[in-house]
């Protein structure tokens, strides 16, 4: 209606986006005096003072509208109108075609009633102190719906308008004021660096500061950017509100995340992983984001919208999206239920086609290019790291090096990297049992898929191997400590321990009666061990299949278990050594270990082909389970040598001091 | 098309049962519970094998004269089960074994969210979205 009317009127076509349909319908209800359609002129006319244009150009805008013809301002030349004054504003001449052009809208400072100034673009602004915006307040009386949605884009530009408003506005600001300040409070850790800190403080007592103040240190948000930081990031915004023109704002106004927003994001996610291509894990971010405080439903239902390729970690522009879903919902925006175009990764990363970005893709051409830049590196460093994932040391190494934070972030992290490990086999479980191919299309997946189903088959081979070619001994002596814990299970698979090796005098060397203990025992021990093995290796025989490569010395040592069992017995009695009866015990498990072992590879022949797959995946969480269970009884064995360890000191430090006091009686005696 | 849809944690407490809601709630409840032991019926008879040849799918797991039980459990023993309508003769078992597929997909990612905690009742949107679309749709 008003665009042909506008049309016939003005001899040329406009078109009006929502936005600013919106925009002008709300100043057009303001500026109607009566119901006749026409509009007070005197109304129109102080809105045109109030775009700040000179006289002149406000008079060129009357004719060119067709009100000067008119009489009169009729809803099309006002619409003609406005969209003349933006083009003033920005710099076009004042004639029909520029209404044409894609303007920003039009600025009206010092307006009361007056809808969301947000369209204003920046100037860059000189660092006075202005009044605060009343935009919220008093735009929420007319434009409730737009306001809440737009409070969010108020904080943001409020900077930019500051310089706008005139100071009489500040008296309105106050009751506002305290529910702006809860709320852009991580806004305010955003932009304590730009001028919204200084103008806060400049405005309002400095209470409102020292609360944010003291709500920054404790939760220790985010770093505070610099003074150039304002700056650059102004001239940065400037610059892209300049490119983006009216098509930025759409619905979608509070999802988009702005170049100073990103920079913080930046730096969050720098502080919690320095590379930025890499991923956060899952627990690294759920422990960061529980400080905002938010309900962990919420948090859920963030991580749910932003884990993009539900890999249980946050890529960098996963974690841009969380963390603006966050201050989102710390603003009081309501959280969506599906994730906005805008926040989409695609959006950030272009090269993915994505469609529905597609219209909103030209403008922000300075926001991309940043954005592309990272998504490249992200994309590339996340497929080399995604398969790297599953090496269990280096990326423990790689991680606790990285992880300059602090000692408790990298165990925060080696943790969570073993217990990716964990939930790590088991996820190429369930989809290998699926249907490759229905797994595909049951699951659609992001760009990133691709990278996570190659490491996720990757995955698959690596953790078999650690398990297999580590070959211990099976003493945990002081000298074979550090081999066991290098080595972790003794998934023997090429069948025979070697005899272990003679057990060293683990007391020291003054406890003469002990060492001769000790040296008999060791043949007993060698032979031990051996019979032990044989002895569980006859237990075992029963329910496993058949160990071609144990049978030879097993034959060997079979008539000479009974005698040794008997010996080994009355070692076990007698043996005031705590260490005899350890290694037997000790012994026992790994056989038993190397039999549950060796079932799965004799197992192998046998199922068939297209088994073998599940096979290797079963037979890797035997390993692990293995794994576990020895370094448990590891654990257990170290503890009992830990605490034998301690009464042996106990007893040699009362044989020391007995030996100085038998040594002080007899000096007097030896001076003499 | 199912009518009720329950997944049962490892120690067989709900941590998320749906059903139709035109019905009787407590009917379906019952018949979950009913048809737990059903399901450790099956899952033990495979116990000797280690388990691990064991089927996820468990196929169907009694029949009623009003409804169908199906039953399927994952490796760490998570229990769907899903109701069905007698009368829905159409359904086949392809589509029942498709709907539990995308359940386990969809459970999993609930466990993937690190501010799930596992055990928890699952409130998760994404979830509620996946099992509605597979009820029946009525009025």
């Amino acid at each position: 209606m008003d665009q042909e009317s506008g049309a016939a009127s003005a001899g040329s076509f406009i078109s009006l986006n929502e936005h600013e349909q919106r925009y002008f319908s709300g100043l057009h209800s303001l500026c109607q005096a009566d119901t006749s359609g026409k509009l007070s002129s005197s109304k129109v006319a102080e809105l045109f003072k109030v775009s700040q244009l000179p006289p002149e150009s406000l008079h060129k805008v009357t004719e060119v509208c067709g009100a000067k013809r008119l009489g009169y301002f009729g809803t099309p030349q006002f619409y003609v109108a406005l969209k003349l004054l933006a083009a003033a504003q920005s710099g076009l001449p004042i004639r029909l075609e520029s209404v044409t052009a894609n303007l920003p809208l039009p600025r009206f400072v010092g307006l009361k009633n007056e809808p969301d100034m947000r369209y204003s673009s920046s100037i860059p602004p000189s660092i006075e102190a202005q009044g605060a915006p009343c935009g919220p307040a008093s735009g929420a009386v007319t434009w409730t719906p737009a306001a809440d949605r737009s409070t969010f884009r108020h904080l943001e530009a409020n900077v930019d308008k500051k310089e706008q408003w005139s100071p009489p506005r500040s008296p309105c600001s106050s009751p506002p004021r305290s529910p702006l300040t809860y709320r852009s409070y991580p806004y305010a850790k955003q932009r304590n660096g730009v001028d919204a800190q200084i103008a806060y403080e400049s405005k309002h007592s400095s209470r409102p500061m020292v609360q944010l103040e003291q709500h920054s240190s404790p939760s220790n948000y985010g770093t505070k950017p610099t003074a150039e930081h304002p700056a650059m990031a102004r001239a940065s915004s400037a610059e892209r509100l300049d490119h983006q023109g009216v098509v930025d704002y759409t619905d979608d106004d509070p999802w988009r995340i702005t170049e100073e927003q990103l920079e913080y994001y930046t730096n969050q996610f720098k502080s919690l992983q320095p590379d930025l291509g890499a991923l956060i894990l899952g627990a690294v971010a759920k422990n960061f984001f529980t400080k905002s405080k938010l309900p962990i439903p919420e948090l859920s239902h963030i991580w749910e919208l932003s884990d993009v390729d539900r890999d249980g970690a946050l890529t960098f522009s996963e974690f841009c999206t969380a963390f603006h879903l966050i201050v989102a919902r710390k603003n009081g925006y309501p959280l969506p239920e599906t994730l906005p175009p805008t926040l989409r990764p695609g959006f950030m990363q272009p090269a993915e086609d994505i469609p529905n970005i597609a219209e909103s893709a030209e403008p922000l051409i300075v926001f991309e290019d940043t954005q592309l830049r990272h998504s490249q590196v992200d994309r590339s460093v996340v497929e080399r790291h995604q398969p790297s994932l599953p090496t269990i040391k280096q990326e423990l190494t790689e991680e606790s090096s990285q992880q300059d934070v602090g000692v408790k972030r990298g165990v925060t992290c080696q943790e969570k990297q073993t217990l990716q490990l964990g939930p790590f086999p088991e996820r190429p479980e369930p989809p290998q049992e699926l249907d490759p191919q229905m797994r595909m299309k049951t699951r659609p997946r992001s760009y990133s898929s691709t990278s996570f189903e190659d490491a996720m088959k990757k995955a698959e081979e690596p953790p078999t191997p650690p398990p297999r070619p580590q070959k211990t001994h099976s003493r945990a002596s002081s000298l074979d400590l550090n081999k066991l814990f290098q080595q972790g299970a003794p998934g023997v698979k090429s069948g025979w321990l070697p005899p272990p090796p003679a057990l060293p005098p683990r007391p020291p060397a003054s406890q003469v009666p002990h060492f001769i203990n000790v040296s008999e025992k060791t043949p007993q021990n060698k032979v031990q061990q051996p019979n032990f093995a044989d002895f569980t290796h006859f237990r075992e025989e029963e329910e496993s299949s058949v160990k071609p490569e144990e049978q030879g010395p097993r034959s060997r040592f079979g008539p000479s278990t009974e005698d040794l069992t008997n010996t080994s017995k009355q070692d076990i009695t007698a043996a005031s050594h705590g260490q005899v009866p350890q290694k037997p015990i000790r012994r026992k498990y790994h056989p038993e270990s190397q039999n549950l072992e060796t079932p799965p590879p004799s197992a192998m022949p046998f199922p068939t082909p297209a088994k073998t797959s599940q096979k290797l995946l079963s037979r890797q969480k035997r390993e692990i389970q293995m794994a576990i269970r020895k370094n448990k009884e590891t654990n257990a064995v170290l503890t009992r040598l830990n605490s034998e360890l301690q009464q042996q000191l106990k007893v040699v430090h009362q044989e020391r001091v007995t030996l100085e006091s038998q040594l002080e009686l007899l000096r007097p005696l030896a001076s003499t | 098309m199912a009518v009720c849809i329950a997944v049962i944690a490892k120690e067989n407490y709900p941590l998320y049962i749906r059903s139709v809601p035109t019905q009787n709630e407590l009917k379906f409840h019952y018949t979950v519970h009913t048809s737990l032991d059903v399901v450790e019926e099956k899952i033990s008879s495979v116990g000797k094998s280690m388990g691990d040849q064991r089927e996820l799918y468990l196929g169907l797991l009694y029949p009623t004269e009003d409804y169908k039980v199906y039953g399927y459990v994952t490796n760490s023993k998570v229990k769907f089960v899903i109701v069905v309508d007698s009368s829905n003769t159409s359904l086949r078992d392809n589509e029942i074994r498709s709907m539990f597929r995308k359940l386990h997909n969809s459970f999993t990612d609930v466990m993937c969210n690190p501010f799930h905690n596992p055990g928890d009742h699952i409130q998760s949107k994404a979830f509620d979205g996946i099992v509605s679309g597979m009820m029946v749709q009525t009025g």
